[in-house]
């Protein structure tokens, strides 16, 4: 197709295909967006009756509940970021570069496959296996190691355990992507020239699967904070994670005001740590995150 | 009346131009080829003649009418890439009846077209394959078939061989001649391999750096090459640098870069003080004593043998020039000191190309 | 790289102890669906079809049990629908971003990956929240009644559609960009309009990526659960009847089976889309 110039009919195929994109990018990303930025800033003096002011964020702020949980709910976000990468970064590697060509892609298929299956049923294969009725505490009973059932679900360290298992695979991905581009040859010029294992993955392997790694951890940390089921259904009533938060202000109490502003809280303290993570490593969401 | 013809055609990219004032004119049935290095402006021309690039001035005109205003689809030019474009997600069959259909053509015509055209390239009975089954050289004549099933006015060839080895590409210069030929259509045949251009072709056009340098047959370019950069591009030639010391009528005296003189013809313009580079056929040169001044001699630095193409490299102060000479050659040895002749209207001398 | 014997068995156990910790929850979640007992755990009672087939309380099975099976239609409309329109739009986009030149093409590239980025939770709120806003303005300015605009299938459509282009997008695009544009060429040549050149040599190129996308997004749609959560109406997908079962009513093996189901399903799926992605071999 030639380049010179815009004939009349390649104008009009360019604004052909323009639509579907403005449209959808306009009215359900970017639009909608602004919506709740323009509602967290309202308050509901009565019917209809509203003032603007920043109200909402002040008694978010105020109150500690909500502070706590968008602070607990992001380190626990970082923590299990870190420990996905660290679990999930030996697995990519066996996968990229150790495995035999063979059953190479019959693992990666096996990693797929949870993925697959709905947040849901993978919490409750956890709750079924963990919470006092469940099979682990039974089996346990049985064969006489404790005495008694014993409760696993709803505390700290399940709901760790859970999103690290939810999220894990989406570091994985991304990391065997970028490994399997690497050439063997680099790690035995690595060796060749005197290097220990630790020195050739310190030196060698981490920086080259940089890209990889950012592209991981950006997306399993926004899956965390933003995960619902799983702390939920693992941690109980006591979990208080960001996420729960916002759909009782919206769902719950019907306060869309207040809603919003959590929402955009949520939204804006999040891409601050994607934008931080991305600046510190010096990498930008083209190279990492579109590389799928 | 020409199939093809292009008037003053220019294309400007930016402030690159890439063809300048080309003008050519294609009679009818005959084999045209465009011969010129990579990057000299033979793809760009072609596409211009088939619509894919709009020339900045100049007029295409196609059996006397100018085409320029026609898109890509309504020209009656056919043309056959580079890497064939054959549809991989059809067979062949469906290939070659692409362009019938999109023309409209029932059902129970196409078919004994499709089987028509399979035939006059040899393969018969193919329609049912599928495109990755095929060999390079079937895949060719594939492709030309597609486009001569539509019985066009011009068909346009660009670089077709390239992806062939070497045995089959010699095998395909002749069928090519022999299929243009047998189908009688106008055929422009753009390539950078100068023995494919001189072997099929009733006309060539050399091309540099956007322009045409000169069109003649064959034997005319190689007889009596136009310029320097068609004397060093067509057929092979020992090249000597050196500065016109003096003229005499046509024949003149040049000293050479690297010792000594010899004496050739003008062929264009230079004069006295001239840098100018003189142009020796391996074919032209004898070995043996010769008079002063149409002689080199020199250390025999190695015998190629390539049967009838056997050469001698002779190492004269430095150079190596290449002698196709058979018959006084076996006398020779390596290492020995040897002299060349040549009569002075073979030596041919023009001013010094630009790098 | 060289491992020595006993490193290298370290790193294969690890590996093993991963997929089963990979694979746990799954085979709990499963395996369950067939023991004959009122609760999803051990001790194991025999093997029964019951969850899935009995017509009787209290061991009402899934294929009897109305709310779920209105579920499961739910999640298949709505998936088929927005897999669908993600498709097509994806496609639009793919030509858009690799045959088209425009101002800011990296940054508007940019932006269409930021839907992946942003929370499913924060998707679900800000189209609840936009589309009320311009259900109130027509409600109160035009006395119009937009209940499509109010949280409903069309609504949950729309949110799962705007993450899901996305991935469609990119799909589709990267098969795009090993398309020979030679092949165009030719057939423009060969006399076909550029309508033609389309339909007969693009698309068809195109089509085992868009097959693959459909089916990605099907699966990702039917078990999407933040966007949705925020954006159902009455008519609830399979994932929300399922929790609302677990939480609200308390849970008996038919969960299981409902798992078992989704897990076939999902499975069969993911194997559909990688192999219509894998290039035919010759004949």
């Amino acid at each position: 197709m030639s380049r010179p110039g815009l004939s009349d009919a390649s104008r009009l195929s360019l604004i052909l295909l323009f639509t579907p994109f403005v449209l959808w990018i306009g009215l359900l990303i970017i639009l909608p967006q602004v919506g709740i930025g323009y509602v967290s800033l309202r308050e509901k003096i009565s019917w209809n009756e509203y003032s603007f002011g920043l109200k909402n964020y002040v008694d978010f702020l105020g109150e500690p509940v909500y502070r706590n949980t968008l602070l607990r709910t992001a380190w626990m976000s970082i923590l299990v970021t870190a420990l996905a990468l660290l679990i999930g970064f030996p697995i990519a590697y066996y996968i990229a570069k150790i495995a035999r060509e063979r059953s190479r892609a019959a693992l990666f298929l096996m990693c797929l496959i949870p993925l697959w299956v709905s947040d849901l049923v993978r919490a409750y294969g956890w709750i079924v296996l963990l919470r006092e009725t469940g099979v682990i505490s039974t089996a346990l009973v049985r064969w006489g190691i404790i005495n008694q059932p014993i409760e696993m679900l709803y505390n700290d360290v399940t709901v760790v355990i859970g999103l690290v298992y939810t999220v894990i695979l989406f570091m994985i991905v991304p990391l065997v992507s970028t490994l399997q581009g690497m050439d063997d040859a680099l790690l035995e010029a690595g060796y060749n020239l005197g290097g220990s294992r630790l020195t050739v993955l310190r030196r060698i392997i981490i920086p080259y699967a940089m890209p990889g790694i950012v592209s991981g951890c950006i997306i399993t940390f926004m899956l965390t904070a933003g995960s619902y089921l799983t702390p939920i259904l693992l941690g109980g009533k006591n979990s208080s994670w960001f996420t729960e938060q916002i759909y009782n202000q919206f769902i719950t109490r019907y306060n869309w005001e207040s809603g919003s502003a959590f929402g955009v809280a949520l939204l804006v303290f999040t891409s601050f740590v994607v934008w931080a993570g991305l600046r510190l490593t010096g990498q930008s969401l083209a190279t990492t995150v579109a590389k799928d | 009346m020409y199939d093809l013809s292009c008037a003053d055609v220019t294309k400007r990219f930016g402030t690159f131009t890439a063809v300048e004032n080309v003008s050519l004119d294609i009679p009818s049935g005959s084999f045209f080829s465009i011969l010129g290095p990579s990057g000299c402006g033979k793809t760009t021309l072609m596409r211009m003649i088939a619509g894919f690039e709009t020339p900045t001035s100049g007029d295409i005109r196609i059996k006397g009418e100018s085409v320029l205003s026609l898109p890509p689809n309504k020209r009656n030019v056919k043309m056959v890439f580079q890497h064939l474009a054959l549809f991989p997600m059809m067979n062949v069959g469906e290939n070659i009846a692409y362009g019938l259909r999109c023309r409209g053509e029932a059902k129970s015509e196409i078919a004994p077209k499709v089987a028509r055209v399979l035939d006059r390239v040899g393969l018969p009975g193919s329609e049912d394959k599928r495109i990755d089954q095929l060999s390079g050289g079937q895949k060719q004549r594939i492709a030309i078939a597609r486009c001569m099933v539509l019985e066009p006015d011009v068909l346009l060839l660009d670089e077709p061989l390239g992806a062939l080895d070497l045995k089959l590409r010699e095998h395909m210069k002749i069928e090519l001649k022999q299929l243009q030929h047998q189908f009688e259509t106008t055929f422009l045949y753009i390539t950078h391999d100068q023995s494919e251009a001189l072997v099929m072709s009733d006309n060539v056009a050399v091309m540099n750096a956007g322009k045409f340098e000169q069109i003649g047959s064959p034997k005319a370019l190689y007889d009596q090459p136009a310029s320097g950069f068609v004397a060093g591009f067509v057929g092979d030639s020992n090249i000597l640098a050196g500065t016109l010391r003096e003229a005499r009528g046509s024949e003149a005296r040049v000293d050479l870069d690297g010792g000594g003189h010899v004496i050739g013809r003008v062929c264009d313009g230079s004069v006295a003080g001239d840098r100018v580079e003189v142009f020796l056929r391996p074919e032209s040169l004898r070995l043996g004593a010769a008079d002063d001044g149409t002689s080199l001699t020199g250390r025999v630095e190695s015998l190629l043998f390539n049967g009838a193409s056997s050469r001698v490299l002779l190492d004269v102060n430095g150079q190596l020039i290449e002698v196709a000479d058979p018959e006084q050659a076996s006398a020779l040895a390596k290492g020995a000191t040897a002299s060349v002749g040549w009569t002075p209207e073979r030596a041919r001398i023009f001013a010094r190309r630009s790098a | 790289m060289q491992k020595s014997g006993p490193l290298l068995f370290v790193y294969r156990a690890y590996m093993v102890i991963f997929f089963i910790f990979l694979v746990s929850p799954l085979v709990a979640a499963g395996v369950f669906a067939f023991n004959d007992s009122m609760f999803p755990s051990l001790p194991w009672n025999g093997f029964t079809w019951d969850w899935f087939f009995s017509p009787v309380e209290p061991k009402l099975g899934l294929f009897h049990d109305d709310r779920l099976l209105q579920g499961m239609g739910n999640s298949l409309y709505i998936g088929l629908i927005v897999a669908t329109l993600s498709v097509a739009a994806g496609t639009c986009n793919a030509f858009l971003f690799e045959r088209k030149q425009f101002p800011f093409k990296n940054a508007l590239f940019v932006l269409m990956v930021v839907p992946l980025v942003i929370p499913g939770v924060i998707l679900g709120i800000s189209i609840l929240v936009f589309a009320s806003m311009i259900a109130n303005f027509a409600d109160q300015q035009l006395g119009l009644f937009l209940t499509w605009l109010r949280p409903g299938v069309p609504l949950v459509v729309m949110g799962q559609f705007s993450f899901l282009t996305t991935i469609t997008s990119l799909v589709i695009a990267a098969r795009l960009q090993k398309f020979d544009i030679s092949l165009e060429e030719a057939a423009l040549n060969l006399g076909a309009s550029r309508l033609r050149v389309l339909l007969t040599v693009t698309l068809p190129f195109l089509f085992p990526a868009m097959f693959s996308a459909f089916v990605v997004a099907f699966l990702v749609s039917f078990e999407n659960f933040n966007t949705t959560l925020m954006l159902v109406g009455s008519d609830a997908p399979l994932t929300i009847t399922m929790y609302d079962r677990m939480v609200k009513v308390g849970s008996t093996p038919v969960l299981n089976a409902v798992s078992v189901v989704l897990m076939l399903g999902s499975g069969l799926l993911a194997l559909l889309s990688v192999v219509a992605q894998r290039p035919k071999k010759a004949g």
